[in-house]
This record gives structure tokens, C-alpha cells and sequence, in this order.
């Protein structure tokens, strides 16, 4: 079965096989990233606008580093959600953007369904969503289950704990649907201020009562980001007692399993949600997460181009 | 002016418990006579055989968004919206540029209303100048000028001694006081109904409670002032349960709901439709289906379209930016119908809940067809078959969740004190 | 209609075509000393494994072998869309060395094409040499190969397609015509 989406909005929409395809073509590309010359020609002609509406390195980076190893042009714009203020709605940055012919944008906004509201209204080129508000970020997810599957050996049957803040994380329901669909079984904890409801109607999920149930006996523990800009003292009393009810340190950790693995999103707030000793620990894999991004972007590019290309013609 | 004899319809009018074949006399926009087998050899005659003939529907509900907001709608395309979809007479919020919050602005809407209008419309004054929720409006000044309720709908008097002091003040005026109930502290910056579609979206939710405990407060104060208390387009389980038992302790309490609020569930934002974003949000099936209760046992008052219109620029936008609102006229009567046809109410219960339920409760003097009272009056074929489209509405706006709805039944004629405003075919 | 298959050689002739190749190999490069096979995905690696073993037998040694996957080097995405991406796989330093690109059909030449662009990425080798069971004529590029097994000549509308049993054993080579 050839690839069928000509855009990448979430999770939610990728099949089992869809998500296989993707994390086979990611192990695949992987192996340019170790070259000297860490550049093939696949994409060649094509070009990639990452387009960031809002503040991100990595992932902007990681997508960059992606389309250029695979030979597209690619061009970043950025710009804050806010620019409707300015008067020029995403629409018509779009449609713009558009205009100039790109072959796939990439984009990352502050609002949920801004990619979706993209590829409603776009003609021709590919949509790939690299995070839309607390809605979805789907190569996040596929780079974490594709770390997952070289520790692991495999996405089925793994416990994975999920921790922190659930409500404003587009990482955790991405996870949770890739994780789903791929038979693994996903605990949610977190402060009872950031557990939407309904959560656990999102896929294999177990919402549970504190972080000491979450990770027991977990293969893996992913750790979210306390955004602590968007902290406000209604949601938390402090990041203190955050760290010591929710953090990840070297005495909780051993309640997981003896070879689980440590994942974080990045970037970290050490002392936060995860102790300095964790973070720099063996179980640790959160620079192979950061690797595996270039990889599993070239795989989503790579795979969107197909179906683009074969409508375009 | 020329009689009119509306001959051979069904004539429904649940404020005189009337349901039966008559003839409708009309003469100098009175209803002259009502009975089988009139004769008039001047008048008009026209054929409603077949048909349902009803007072003129009223829905005190709308937002007409002049003077000031003309872009998105005025009194001229927002009459004639209503009279397409069957209602005569119209209650039209404050919620404009400049706020109805003075005499002046219910007479330009009134004198507007008279000239360029094509039905009755009631202005609704402000509770507060400016909608600031600081200090009142001249309830008793607006009151003479025409306003028969006040309302700062659109947000909530958050302020509770200051909702308190309005329902005191307006109380011997014989004002309505109508309450958009929402604790705004609750709503934070909520887009949609919280649950699991707004966790699955990602799109920040609004809790039921925030409308249920406005509601329980504003209850509280109609009680304790006395004050008529409308509760403005109720929208959960708990606002309808609170209402119920108010009403049984004989509080002086009306409500409405709209139909949106009775025919969709949040589920219909997915996709990020941002023409199911509305004030409050779309609820969940059990909300909906409660509602439905409360309009067949007869704890709401109302229908009410909360027509809201906006210009396409205000939602072709992310979700999160875009305005609340949707536009109703034209497919609230159909859409209340459709209950008949699903048995949640029957035919008279619809008719009350467009006609005699909202005038009630607003205190307007319309909703019946007694004889001597004005010929307002709606023809309704109950078996027409058509499809809603966006496009094709009169409302300036087209910001309607409904577009490609297949509908049965609809206004055919619309008279207006005798004088046909809209005809269909 | 069905289609027509020719069985243009059968397992004794492959293995002498790919032992006689094996022979021209280590002849024309006086040896194994600095010689790499790689073969093209999905069956010119097999073949290539095979001539492994035939070379080890000669020589007491086997020389490094790899595996070269051309989908991300192919000119057709438009065409074909985005084609699954086998590993490629490379362990050893190209810097001077023969360089045997091992498949199965010579065709077009596109695919060689790719492979040898693939095979720059990784290095600078002294030479690459192309070694193939069958050649069918039709090139649409200047590229001819070094050692092959037999020429076939066919038509367009045919296809050839070599045989592998279950255990990765060349079976036969087979002429597919419409
Ligand atoms: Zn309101």
C-alpha cells in the first residue's frame, strides 16, 4: 500500500500501517544522517517553507535539517500568532506563501486546527503540521515511537507512563493516539489541574492518581515540559512543589522497569520535571529522540512529496 | 386597506388554546373575525387549505447589530431575514454601536424599524451604560421609549450587587431583566464546551458550571428583588433543572432556548468549524437532550434564535479568533418542527414555544390572534421540502451551521398588521 | 490474454553464468586486493552475496560486501510517488576501491545511474565496475556493463525478471511477454 496522505495534520488520521511505513522510511534515512556526505538528492526541485507562527528551535530546526538533507530548498519564515492584530490573516499569509509555488509547508502554530484550516483552503501544495496549539504534533510522536522501537525492539505490548501537564500537551495526545494504534498502553499522570477530561477516551489510555502509579513497572517514561510561561498560580501553588510531586528523580525511577527509558520532548527544565541526575542518566534517550527527529521528518517529507507530486501531474 | 380572508388553514393559537379549521378575517390590520365559512366579497382571499395558520412567530432573541455594526447585518436585511423565517416580531439586543443604553438609541432603532423595517421590532435596552457593568442604563426612560427588557447580553453583570440593584430598579418599571448567565471567571478563555471533543481538539473548554452558577445566582436575585428574571438561550442540563425547580417555588423566572442549542452537540465543532462557535458553546448530547426536556414539560418559555450574525471575514479564521455567533432566523422554525416530527414536543407546543411562549415572556403585546388585536399572522406548510443554502439567505451574514440541511416544513406567507411582508412562490 | 513465460535460464545456467563471472572479476582486476562488491536493491544484493561466496572459494577470502538502496536517488517520485526505502547499507570506506555494482537485469540504466550517485556519497572509489546476470538492451543512458551473464534482447512490452527460491537460491531467469 503506497502512502495516501498529502498531509500530515495528526496522529489521528494516520492508520497502524500508515505509522509502520513512516518509522520504516525514518530507520532508512537514518542511515544519511551517519554519512559524511549527509545529503541525497530525493527531493531535488522541491521546495519546503517552515513556516513558524510560533517561538520554536528545535523542531524548525529539525525540519530544516530534514528537508536540506534530502536536497529540497527550504525557507523559513516565522511570525507571531498575533499577526492578525497586523491585519493580514493566515489565509492570506497562505495563500501567499502559496503563491510562490512551494511544494510542502511545514507548519507550527499557536492555534489547535490551524493546520487543518491550511490544507482546507490550500490548492496545490502538502501540509505538514509540526504542532498546532494543544491539538496534535505528530512528528513528535513518531519520533519518540521510533526511539521506543530501536530501545525496545518494539511498540507493542510497551507500558508507557506520560507525565505532567496533559491539558496543554499536543506531544501527549499524539503520543497517545501513535502509541494506541501501535498496541501499546499509555498511563497518564499529572496535577489535577492539567488532566482534561475525557482523556482517556483518546486511545489505550489509564489516567492515573499520581505519578508513583504512573510509572510503576513502565517500559518507558516520557516527561513533559512545564511551560512555565503559561504557568498561571491557578493551575500550580509552585514549580517546587511541582518537582517534588510530579518530578522524576533517581529514588521514583526505580519504581519503572530496570532497562526503562527516560524520554523528554526538550527542552528541559531540570530540577522541574526531571532531576539533573535523570537527565544526564544511562536511561536517558533523549538525544537518540533529537536524532531521530531529522530522520522521521525526512521520512514524513519524503513521503508527502510522493503523493503531492503524483496529484500534481 | 384592502381586506385580506385567509381561508381553510389549520389555525393553531396556543394563547386561546385554538386548534381548527377556520377562516381569518383581516380588516385595517385587525384581525376582524375568525370562524367557518367567512365571507367577504372585497377582501383578498387567500388559500391557506392545507396549511397552518399561526400568530406571527416572535423571537426575542436577535441581534440586529444597528446602528453601528451595519457591515454585518441592519434593520432593513435583519427584518427581512425574520420574515422569511416566519417571525413577525422581532426583540432586537443592545449589544450595538453605540449600546442602547439611552432613549435616543431605541428611538433611532424604532424610527429605523418604521421606515426600512419589515416587522415589529423591540428594542432591548442595556443594564448597564456602555455594557460596562458599572452603572445602569435609564431603565425607566428606555422603558417609555419602547424597551420592555433590559439585558447586557453578550456578557454576563458580573458584578452581583450591581445585577442586584438593576432587577430592584427595574422591577416597578415592569422591566424584564434578561440574563446572558455566565461566570466569566469560569469561562477563562474558553472557545468551546469542555469535554472530550475540546480535549481531543485541543481547544480550550468551557464548563457547564459557569453558565449553571450564574444561573443560580441570578435566580437568587429575582427572588429576592421580585424582579421578572429571563434567562437568556440556557445551554446545559443544570441551568434547565435549576430553572425547573425555581419555577416550582414560584420564582419569577422565564427562560429560552435556541435551536441551535436543541439540535447540535459540540460534536459538530470538529473539524475547527468555526460556524459552530457560539455563546454560550454547543453542550454535550445529555445538555441537548435536556433541553428538549425542558421544552416539552414546559420549564422553558421560549424558542429563541439568538441570531448573531458576523461577517465572513470574522470566521474564516482560526477558531480560536473566531467571533461567537450564528445566524437563525431563517432556520429556527424548521428546525423547531423538526422536535414535532421527532416527537420530543407536539405541533401546539412548537407554536406556543415561537409565538405566545417568548411574547410572555418578554411582556410584548403580540403573539395571539384574538380578535381586534393586529393581524400578525405566519402560514406554514408543514410538508414543504427544501435544503439550506448559506448563500441564498437574506441575512446579510451567512454564518449559519446548518448550511446543506436538508429541512421539512416552512414559512409561505408572513403578514405583518394585515400587510403580506413575504410570500413564498 | 494470458501472458506468454520463457524460461531463458535455468538454475544450472545462472550458476555458471555467476561463476564465470566471478572468474572475469578477480581477472580483470588481477586479483581480490581493494575490491568491494555492492549489490542493488532488492536482488542485485542477493546476487551479490552469491558472488561472494564463488570469490571466497577462488581467492580464501570473501571481500566486503554491501548493500546499495536507489529509491532515494531515483528520478521518477513524480511518476512512481513515494516508493518504500530499503537501507541502504555501507560499512566500509569507499576511498580507493574497486567498486563491483552488482543487479540482477540491465535495462534502462536509470537504476545504475542511481546507484552510482548513491555510491559518490559515500566516497571516492578508484573504479566501479558493473556486473550483471542479464542485459536487455534499451539503454536511455551512456552506461554499459563490465561482466554479464548473458545478453538477452527483447522488447519493450517484455519483461525478465530473475527467480529466487525461498532460501535466497537464483532458480532461473524468466522472459515475460504480454
Ligand atoms: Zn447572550
Amino acid at each position: 500500500m503506497a502512502f495516501q496522505h498529502k498531509h500530515i495534520l495528526g496522529i489521528e488520521s494516520l492508520s497502524r500501517e500508515d505509522i509502520e511505513l513512516i518509522l520504516n522510511t525514518g530507520d532508512a534515512f537514518k542511515e544519511i544522517n551517519g554519512r559524511d556526505i549527509k545529503k541525497v538528492p530525493t527531493l531535488r526541485g522541491k521546495t519546503i517553507i517552515n513556516a513558524f507562527f510560533e517561538a520554536s528551535t528545535r523542531t524548525r530546526l529539525s525540519f530544516e535539517i530534514a528537508g536540506k538533507r534530502l536536497s529540497a530548498d527550504t525557507v523559513n519564515i516565522s511570525g507571531s500568532t498575533s499577526s492578525v492584530v497586523k491585519g493580514e490573516t493566515l489565509e492570506d499569509t497562505a495563500k501567499n506563501i502559496e503563491a510562490m509555488a512551494p511544494d510542502i509547508i511545514v507548519i507550527r502554530h499557536g492555534h489547535s486546527g490551524a493546520p487543518h484550516y491550511l490544507a482546507e483552503r490550500l490548492e496545490t501544495c502538502s501540509v505538514v503540521n509540526a504542532g498546532d496549539g494543544a491539538h496534535e504534533h505528530p512528528s513528535q510522536a513518531l519520533l519518540d515511537l521510533m526511539t521506543m522501537r530501536e530501545h525496545k525492539g518494539r511498540i507493542e505490548g510497551l507500558e508507557v507512563a506520560i507525565v505532567g501537564d496533559i491539558t496543554h500537551s499536543r506531544v501527549a495526545r499524539s503520543n497517545i493516539y501513535a502509541l494506541s494504534k501501535m498496541g501499546a498502553r499509555v498511563r497518564l499522570a499529572g496535577p489535577g489541574t492539567m488532566l482534561p477530561p475525557g482523556i482517556e477516551r483518546l486511545g489505550n489510555v489509564e489516567v492515573c492518581a499520581n505519578l508513583l502509579d504512573a510509572i510503576k513497572d513502565a517500559d518507558v517514561v516520557m516527561m513533559l515540559r512545564i511551560q512555565l510561561e503559561r504557568q498561571s498560580q491557578t493551575l500550580l501553588p509552585s514549580l517546587r512543589e511541582y518537582a517534588r510531586f510530579y518530578g522524576l528523580n533517581t529514588e521514583n525511577i526505580k519504581l519503572a522497569k530496570e532497562d526503562a527509558i527516560v524520554m523528554h520532548p526538550g527542552p528541559m527544565n531540570r530540577g522541574v520535571e526531571i532531576s539533573t541526575y535523570v537527565a544526564d542518566g544511562i536511561q536517558n534517550v533523549i538525544l537518540d529522540q533529537v536524532a531521530n527527529g531529522v530522520a522521521v521528518r525526512m521520512a514524513l517529507l519524503y513521503l508527502v512529496s510522493g503523493v503531492e507530486s503524483m496529484q500534481t501531474q | 386597506m384592502k381586506a385580506m380572508l385567509i381561508r381553510g388553514g389549520r389555525v393553531v393559537d396556543p394563547s386561546q388554546n385554538l386548534d381548527d379549521i377556520l377562516d381569518i378575517l383581516i380588516q385595517d390590520g385587525k384581525v376582524a373575525k375568525c370562524g367557518k365559512q367567512l365571507k367577504d366579497s372585497q377582501a383578498e382571499i387567500i388559500d391557506a387549505k392545507g396549511k397552518l395558520v399561526t400568530p406571527g412567530l416572535v423571537d426575542i432573541h436577535v441581534h440586529l447589530r444597528d446602528p453601528g455594526l451595519e457591515y454585518k447585518e441592519d434593520i432593513g436585511s435583519g427584518t427581512l431575514s425574520a420574515v422569511a423565517g416566519g417571525f413577525t416580531s422581532i426583540a432586537c439586543m443592545p449589544n450595538t454601536k453605540p449600546v442602547n443604553d439611552n432613549h435616543t438609541i431605541t428611538r433611532y432603532i424604532l424610527e429605523k424599524a418604521a421606515k426600512e423595517g419589515h416587522c415589529r421590532v423591540f428594542p432591548i435596552a442595556s443594564i448597564t451604560k456602555g455594557l460596562s457593568g458599572e452603572s445602569l442604563s435609564e431603565l425607566g426612560e428606555l422603558r417609555e421609549a419602547g424597551c420592555y427588557g433590559a439585558s447586557d447580553d453578550g456578557k454576563p453583570v458580573g458584578n452581583s450587587e450591581m445585577m442586584r440593584r438593576a432587577m430592584e430598579y427595574a422591577r416597578p418599571f415592569g422591566m424584564t431583566i434578561i440574563s446572558h448567565a455566565e461566570d466569566l471567571s469560569l469561562v477563562g478563555s474558553g472557545v468551546m464546551n469542555e469535554g472530550p471533543v475540546s480535549t481531543e481538539l485541543g481547544l480550550k473548554g468551557i464548563p457547564w458550571v459557569a453558565e449553571d452558577a450564574a444561573t443560580a445566582r441570578d435566580i437568587m436575585l429575582a427572588e429576592l428583588t421580585g424582579c421578572h428574571l429571563h434567562v437568556a438561550h440556557v445551554s446545559t442540563k443544570g441551568s434547565v433543572e435549576l430553572i425547573r425547580q425555581a419555577k416550582r417555588r414560584g420564582a419569577p423566572v422565564t427562560c429560552e432556548a435556541t435551536p441551535h442549542h436543541f439540535t447540535l452537540t459540540d460534536e459538530a465543532v470538529r473539524g475547527y468549524n468555526t460556524n459552530a462557535k457560539m455563546n454560550p458553546p454547543l453542550r454535550s448530547e445529555e445538555d441537548r437532550l435536556a433541553i428538549c426536556q425542558g421544552l416539552a414539560d414546559g420549564t422553558i418559555d421560549a424558542i429563541a434564535t439568538d441570531h448573531a450574525p458576523h461577517h465572513i471575514d470574522e470566521k474564516n479564521v482560526e477558531f480560536n479568533i473566531a467571533m461567537n455567533g450564528v445566524v437563525g432566523l431563517e432556520t429556527a422554525l424548521p428546525l423547531t418542527l423538526k422536535l414535532v416530527q421527532d416527537r420530543v414536543i407536539d405541533l401546539n407546543r412548537a407554536i406556543e414555544l415561537l409565538t405566545c411562549g417568548p411574547s410572555e415572556a418578554l411582556g410584548l403585546p403580540v403573539g395571539g390572534l384574538q380578535v381586534g388585536g393586529d393581524a400578525d399572522l405566519t402560514i406554514i406548510d408543514l410538508d414543504r421540502k427544501w435544503t439550506v443554502a448559506a448563500s441564498q439567505l437574506n441575512s446579510k451574514s451567512k454564518n449559519t451551521p446548518f448550511d446543506g440541511w436538508a429541512m421539512q416544513g416552512a414559512a409561505v406567507c408572513t403578514i405583518v398588521a394585515g400587510e403580506i411582508v413575504y410570500k413564498l412562490d | 490474454m494470458a501472458k506468454r513465460e520463457t524460461i531463458i535460464l535455468d538454475q544450472a545456467g545462472v550458476n555458471r553464468a555467476i561463476t564465470r563471472i566471478a572468474h572475469e572479476i578477480l581477472e580483470r582486476n588481477k586479483g581480490s586486493a581493494n575490491l568491494v562488491l555492492i549489490g542493488i536493491r532488492s536482488k542485485g544484493d542477493t546476487l551479490a552475496g552469491h558472488l561472494n561466496v564463488l570469490i571466497g572459494e577462488i581467492e580464501g577470502e570473501q571481500v566486503p560486501l554491501g548493500a546499495v538502496d536507489i529509491t532515494m536517488y531515483r528520478d521518477d517520485l513524480a511518476e512512481r510517488g513515494s516508493l518504500p526505502i530499503g537501507k541502504t547499507d555501507i560499512p566500509f570506506p569507499l576511498d580507493g576501491k574497486h567498486v563491483i555494482l552488482v543487479d540482477d537485469v540491465l535495462y534502462t540504466g536509470r537504476t545504475i545511474r542511481s546507484a552510482m550517485d548513491a555510491l559518490m556519497d559515500f566516497g571516492r572509489p578508484s573504479s566501479i565496475q558493473l556486473a550483471v546476470l542479464i542485459d536487455r538492451g534499451h539503454r536511455e543512458l551512456p552506461i554499459r556493463a563490465d561482466f554479464v551473464g548473458r545478453n538477452v534482447p527483447t522488447s519493450r512490452e517484455e519483461q525478465v525478471e530473475v527467480v529466487f527460491t525461498d532460501d535466497h537460491n537464483p532458480l532461473e531467469v524468466r522472459l515475460i511477454k504480454p
